[in-house]
């Protein structure tokens, strides 16, 4: 009766909490760059301030240099340029028979058509191309293709979202959804919302994908790392959240 | 080779004042950090900037430690006549970077 007594007070305050966190929901999902202070904001506005020009520029070197072994460069064969495919990735592969990310696209055009060894993940290359490619779609809304193919991927993607992972003990959603605006530490917590990667990260100091950022997550609360497949799952989430936002790559965060 | 991204106008009115500038792929690192193995990483930085305007200096600047990777400077001049503008670099290792770029100027 005595360990009853104790506990309730534990019990209210626990609900107490509970009722706490529902209450400053954000009404509408937003763009981490809205969250960011105005000089960041004025950072990644500007090309000439913006560090992630600097991949930007040698993504478009990329572009336009042909392999030595005689196949066509990116820009032989998509001549008049990648504009407004960035933000419908990841789509479904007819090719792969699977959903592909856009690096992984890339590096599959890079093995089919240019017969070249797959480019790393995070390396220089694949992230300037990337980066190259974002940058002709910015401004346009993120519109994640409606193909049938994707759905059980994208289901598969949510359920991880929402599944508590890690020794936290903690989903996605319960700080990017129920805690968005509020803060961990120092920092604001975003809606988390994919719209500008492969973006330029302060706490990097480089260059990263949405998948480094992801992991930065799971180790965060002490979790395994995703598969490739499970990141590729979540990232059709994400982006099916995002949907309609301004594509932003490539992005400045803090 | 360090990949650099310098933003001036093409042209400017005699007596007008610009804005330079610029940003450069540089690691920066400080010298004080170390890798995963607990061994120093050896400090890598620019160490030396240069802006030359019609072969005079107009700005020279000593970089520190404690500068961010991938630098970005902002800076004013005034136009006088058309010439080129030369950008140099210099730091740890040998590391050396020269740009120019051509201000035309108007009456």
């Amino acid at each position: 009766m005595k360990r009853l007594l104790v506990l309730a007070p534990l019990t209210a305050l626990l609900c107490g909490a509970a009722a706490r966190e529902g209450e400053q929901p954000l009404a509408s999902p937003r763009s981490g760059f809205e969250f960011m202070t105005p000089a960041l904001q004025a950072m990644q506005r500007s090309d000439a301030q913006n560090p992630a020009m600097l991949w930007v520029a040698s993504g478009a070197d990329l572009w336009k240099a042909a392999p030595a072994n005689g196949k066509p460069a990116c820009a032989g064969c998509h001549a008049s340029g990648l504009a407004g495919v960035a933000p419908r990735y990841p789509a479904f592969s007819a090719a792969l028979k699977r959903p592909v990310t856009l690096m992984q696209q890339i590096n599959h055009c890079r093995a089919t058509r240019q017969e070249q060894p797959a480019w790393r993940d995070e390396s220089e290359p694949l992230l300037s191309l990337a980066a190259y490619l974002g940058q002709q779609s910015r401004g346009l809304p993120i519109e994640p293709p409606q193909d049938d193919r994707l759905t059980p991927w994208r289901q598969a993607g949510e359920a991880l979202y929402r599944a508590r992972i890690g020794q936290l003990h903690l989903s996605c959603a319960q700080c990017h959804e129920a805690r968005a605006g509020q803060r961990l530490a120092g920092a604001v917590i975003p809606s988390g919302l994919a719209t500008g990667y492969p973006l330029y990260r302060l706490e990097w100091q480089g260059m990263g994908s949405l998948p480094r950022r992801l992991a930065n997550c799971t180790t965060g609360v002490r979790a395994e790392r995703l598969t490739q497949d499970e990141m590729t799952q979540v990232e059709l989430y994400l982006m099916q959240r995002a949907r309609g936002l301004p594509w932003e790559t490539p992005a400045v965060r803090p | 080779m360090a990949i650099t991204r310098i933003t001036l106008p093409a042209s400017a009115r005699r007596g007008e004042t610009i804005e330079v500038q610029w940003l450069i792929a540089h690691p920066m690192e400080t010298g004080h950090r170390s890798d995963d193995q607990g061994r120093l990483l050896p400090r890598d930085i620019i160490t030396r900037f240069e802006c030359r305007y019609l072969e005079q200096i107009v700005l020279a600047m000593d970089l520190f430690p404690a500068i961010a990777a991938n630098p970005y400077c902002a800076f004013t001049l005034m136009a006088e006549r058309s010439g080129e503008l030369v950008f140099i670099w210099a730091g740890d290792h040998g590391f050396e970077q020269r740009e120019v770029r051509t201000l035309v100027v108007t009456e």
